[in-house]
C-alpha cells in the first residue's frame, strides 16, 4: 500500500459489494415477487438484473429484496417499487430487458414507466 | 454481485453450538438450489447475543434468526432465500413486529449499546481484509503516516481521555508518551491478549470479529512511539482468535500495510504472534514480557517500567486488546468523538462480557456512566426464573462486587474504585439469591492460589492461608477471630505482593466482606449458609406431610441414604447423605427440605 488513494479505491469497491448489509433504511425499496408463481414466470433473472443494475450504477439508498406471492399470479413476474412519501408502483410481467429501463427512468429519474405498470397492462 | 448476504456468527460461542456445520449446510443447500452465485454466506465474529446462538442475519431484509439448528437450514434456503418468505418461527422474538420485522438495533439488547471497539464484530468477514477496508479500515493508519507527526498522534490519544481497558485504567496517551520519550535502537509494541479472568471474553471476541483493527492500532502505536516491531501475546486456548489474527497479519503484509515503507512514509513495522500457555500471571505486563522472551512467566519488579526497560530490555508500550480496538476510531473521528461519550474522567465506551444468572448472556458495549441496573435489567433482560438480583462480580479474581443496593451507580473507573470494586477487564458475572458470597470469594481464591506464580511470599503463601480460613468458614469451624485474621491478611497481601496478581488477589474477599459481612457471620456464628450452597452447613430432610412415598428420590439417591416403604413418608439418613441435592431435583411434590 503506497498511498491513501490506493486504499480508498479498494474501500469504495469493497463497500459497493456490501451495500445490502446497511439494511432497508429510508431509501427506495424494490421488491420482487418470488413465490412459486413468480419463480416459474422467471422472477429470478429479473431479481438478479435489478441487483446488477443497481450495483452497476452504484445507487445508494436502493434496496432490492424479494417477497412472496403478491396475488396476481398470471401477471408475474411482479415487481413493486416503494418510495417514501409516494404511492407504491407495481410493475407486471417484468423481464430482465425491462429492468434497465425501469431503473433508469423510475429509480434514477423519478418517472415510473407507465407502460409496464399493472394499470396499463391489465386494462388491455 | 450478490443479491443477498447471509451473515452467520463464527464466534466461539456460536461455533460451540455448531455454527460451522450450519455454514457448511447452507453452502450445500445453496448449491443444490443453484443459488450460490446469488447468495453470499459470510462467517463473522461475535454478534454479542451469545445466549441465543447460533445466530444469523439475512440481508437485505436484516432479518435475525436465533437458535438455528442444522436441520433448519433447508427451510431457510427454500423459503427465505429462494422464495423470499421469512421463516417466522426462527425469528428473534423481539424483532417480530406485526407482519414486518423490527431492525435488530431497536431491540432492548442492542438499543442502549454503543459500539466502538465492537463496531465491526458480527458485521464483516474477519478473514477478508477488503471488508475491513470497506468499513474505513486502515484509513486511520494512512492519516497518521501521511498527515500527522508521532507527537500529534499521541496528543490525539491523550485528548481522547482513553484509559487502559485491561483493568488498570492508566491513561493510554500518557503511556505512549513515556515510551516515545526514551530513545533506543529498538522499541516494541505489545498487545496483551492473555485474557485469563474466568467469565471474560471481550478480547477474544474482538480478535475473532475484527482482527485487522488490532493490526492497524498496533502499527499506529509503533509509529507514535518509534517502535518497529510488535508482539501479540494471545492465549493458546483461543484457537479461532489466533487463526484469524494470523490470517489478518498475512493479508496486511501482502497488502503492504505491514512491512517496509508503509504508505510510502519510510516507516517500517511488523507483527509477531506469541502463544501463552494459559498461566493467569502472564496477563501481568512484566510477566507477559518475560514469557515472550522465552522465560518462565514471572513478573519483575518495577521500576524500571516497561517504557524504559521492557521487552528484551528495550522501551516497550503494552496495551490491552480493547484499548487498541478504540484507537483507529479515535484517530479517524478525532479526540472529541471519543471524549464526548462516557463520563468526565472515564471517556468512551466499555465492553462487558455478561454472564452468570442473566437472560441475555453475551457481549455488550456501553458508554461509560451507564448504570448496572440498565445493563442487567434492560440490556441483559433480567434474572432468569424470577429470582432476585443479589450482586454483580466485576473484574474477575482481581475485582470486587457491586451489591443490589448500589445498582444505580454509574459505571466508570472512579466510581467503581470508590465503592471498593474495580472495573477490571470487563467480565461481569451476575449473581442471584441462590449464590453464597463466601463461596464466590472462595472460588476466586481457589483460582488465585492455583495461578500464583510463587515468586513472592505474600502471594504464594498468603493466598493459601486465606483460602484455608475461607474453608474453615464454609465448613462451619471458624470463629470471629478467624474473620479478623482473614481481613488483616488480605490487607497485608495487597500491600506487599510483587505484582498485580497478588496485589488484587484479596479483592474478592474484601469486597464481599464489605457488602455481605452478615453472610460471613451467619456461617461463623449460626453455622448456616443463608443461600444454601455450602455443603457442610446444610442438611436435607423429608417433609413427612408432603411426601407421597413415590420412592422416586430413593431410587435416584446415589448413596442409598433415603429409605421408606412405598406410599409412606421417606426419611434421609444424614450420616450417609452427601448433600448432592438430586432428591430435591427429583421430588415432584416439594417434599425435600434444605436447611
Amino acid at each position: 500500500m503506497k498511498s491513501l488513494e490506493e486504499l480508498l479505491a479498494i474501500r469504495d469497491k469493497a463497500k459497493a459489494a456490501m451495500t445490502d448489509r446497511e439494511g432497508t433504511g429510508d431509501g427506495i425499496r424494490v421488491v420482487v415477487g418470488m413465490a412459486t408463481c413468480g419463480i416459474a414466470a422467471g422472477a429470478r433473472p429479473v431479481l438478479n438484473a435489478f441487483v446488477d443494475e443497481v450495483a452497476k450504477r452504484n445507487l445508494k439508498n436502493v434496496t432490492v429484496a424479494q417477497t412472496g406471492c403478491i396475488g396476481m399470479c398470471q401477471y408475474e413476474p411482479i415487481v413493486e417499487v416503494f418510495e417514501p412519501g409516494k404511492d407504491k408502483v407495481t410493475y407486471v410481467q417484468v423481464t430482465p430487458e425491462k429492468v434497465a429501463e425501469i431503473v433508469a427512468s423510475h429509480i434514477v429519474n423519478g418517472n415510473p414507466v407507465v407502460d409496464y405498470t399493472v394499470g396499463a397492462v391489465v386494462k388491455d | 454481485m450478490y443479491r443477498s448476504h447471509v451473515l452467520v456468527c463464527g464466534g466461539t460461542g456460536c461455533t460451540s453450538s455448531h455454527s460451522a456445520e450450519i455454514i457448511e449446510k447452507l453452502e450445500q443447500e445453496l448449491k443444490a438450489k443453484d443459488l450460490e452465485n446469488e447468495v453470499k454466506v459470510i462467517k463473522t465474529g461475535c454478534f454479542g447475543l451469545c445466549a441465543l446462538g447460533p445466530v444469523m442475519i439475512v440481508y437485505p431484509e436484516g432479518c435475525f434468526y436465533s437458535e438455528v439448528k442444522v436441520e433448519d437450514v433447508p427451510e431457510i434456503v427454500e423459503e427465505h432465500l429462494l422464495k423470499g418468505r421469512m421463516v417466522k418461527r426462527l425469528l428473534y422474538e423481539e424483532t417480530v413486529h406485526k407482519d414486518d420485522i423490527k431492525p435488530l438495533n431497536e431491540t432492548n439488547f442492542y438499543k442502549k449499546q454503543h459500539r466502538v471497539a465492537l463496531r465491526n464484530c458480527g458485521v464483516i468477514d474477519p478473514e477478508n481484509i477488503e471488508e475491513y477496508i470497506a468499513m474505513d479500515g486502515y484509513q486511520a493508519l494512512a492519516k497518521c503516516l501521511t498527515e500527522l507527526t508521532p507527537d500529534e498522534v499521541i496528543q490525539i490519544v491523550k485528548d481522547s481521555g482513553l484509559r487502559g481497558r485491561g483493568g488498570g485504567g492508566f491513561p493510554t496517551g500518557l503511556k505512549w508518551s513515556f515510551t516515545a520519550k526514551n530513545s533506543a535502537d529498538q522499541k516494541y509494541v505489545v498487545c496483551n491478549a492473555d485474557e485469563g479472568d474466568p467469565g471474560a471474553f471481550m478480547d477474544r471476541s474482538v480478535l475473532e470479529g475484527d482482527p485487522h483493527c488490532i493490526v492497524e492500532a498496533m502499527t499506529i502505536c509503533g509509529y507514535a512511539t518509534g517502535a518497529t516491531e510488535g508482539y501479540v501475546y494471545v492465549r493458546a486456548e483461543y484457537p479461532i482468535a489466533v487463526h484469524r489474527l494470523e490470517v489478518a497479519i498475512k493479508q496486511a503484509r501482502e497488502a503492504g500495510l505491514l512491512g517496509k515503507n508503509i504508505f510510502n512514509s519510510g516507516f517500517d513495522f511488523d507483527l509477531h504472534i506469541r502463544l501463552g500457555a494459559g498461566a493467569f500471571v502472564c496477563g501481568e505486563e512484566t510477566a507477559l514480557m518475560t514469557s515472550i522472551e522465552g522465560n518462565r512467566g514471572e513478573p519483575r519488579p518495577r521500576p524500571p517500567y516497561p517504557a524504559v526497560k521492557g521487552l528484551f530490555g528495550k522501551p516497550t508500550t503494552e496495551n490491552n486488546v480493547e484499548t487498541f480496538a478504540n484507537i483507529p476510531q479515535i484517530i479517524l473521528n478525532g479526540a472529541e468523538f471519543f471524549n464526548s461519550m462516557g463520563t468526565e474522567k472515564s471517556t468512551g465506551t466499555k465492553v462487558f462480557a455478561l454472564g452468570g444468572k442473566i437472560n441475555n448472556t453475551g457481549l455488550v458495549e456501553i458508554p461509560m456512566g451507564t448504570t448496572l441496573r440498565e445493563i442487567i435489567e434492560d440490556i441483559g433482560g433480567g434474572i432468569p426464573n424470577g429470582k432476585k438480583f443479589k450482586a454483580a462480580q466485576t473484574g474477575g479474581p482481581s475485582g470486587g462486587c457491586i451489591p443490589a443496593s448500589l445498582m444505580d451507580t454509574p459505571i466508570d473507573y472512579d466510581n467503581l474504585t470508590a465503592i471498593g470494586c474495580m472495573m477490571g477487564s470487563g467480565g461481569l458475572i451476575v449473581m442471584d439469591e441462590d449464590n453464597c458470597m463466601v463461596d464466590i470469594a472462595k472460588f476466586f481464591l481457589d483460582f488465585t492460589v492455583d495461578e500464583s506464580c510463587g515468586k513472592c511470599t505474600p502471594c504464594r503463601i498468603g493466598t493459601k492461608r486465606m483460602r484455608e480460613l475461607l474453608e474453615k468458614i464454609t465448613d462451619g469451624k471458624a470463629t470471629l477471630d478467624d474473620l479478623d485474621e482473614l481481613e488483616s491478611l488480605a490487607h497485608y497481601i495487597k500491600d506487599n505482593s510483587l505484582c498485580g496478581l497478588g496485589q488484587t488477589a484479596p479483592n474478592p474477599v474484601l469486597a464481599t466482606l464489605r457488602f455481605f459481612k452478615d453472610e460471613y457471620i451467619s456461617h461463623i456464628v449460626d453455622k448456616k449458609c443463608p443461600a444454601g450452597v455450602c455443603k457442610k452447613l446444610i442438611s436435607y430432610s423429608v417433609d413427612a406431610d408432603k411426601c407421597k412415598g413415590c420412592t422416586a428420590c430413593a431410587r435416584k439417591c446415589p448413596v442409598g441414604a433415603i429409605s421408606g416403604a412405598v406410599k409412606t413418608a421417606h426419611t434421609i439418613d444424614t450420616s450417609k447423605c452427601i448433600k448432592c441435592g438430586v432428591c430435591m431435583d427429583t421430588c415432584r411434590f416439594g417434599a425435600i427440605v434444605k436447611k
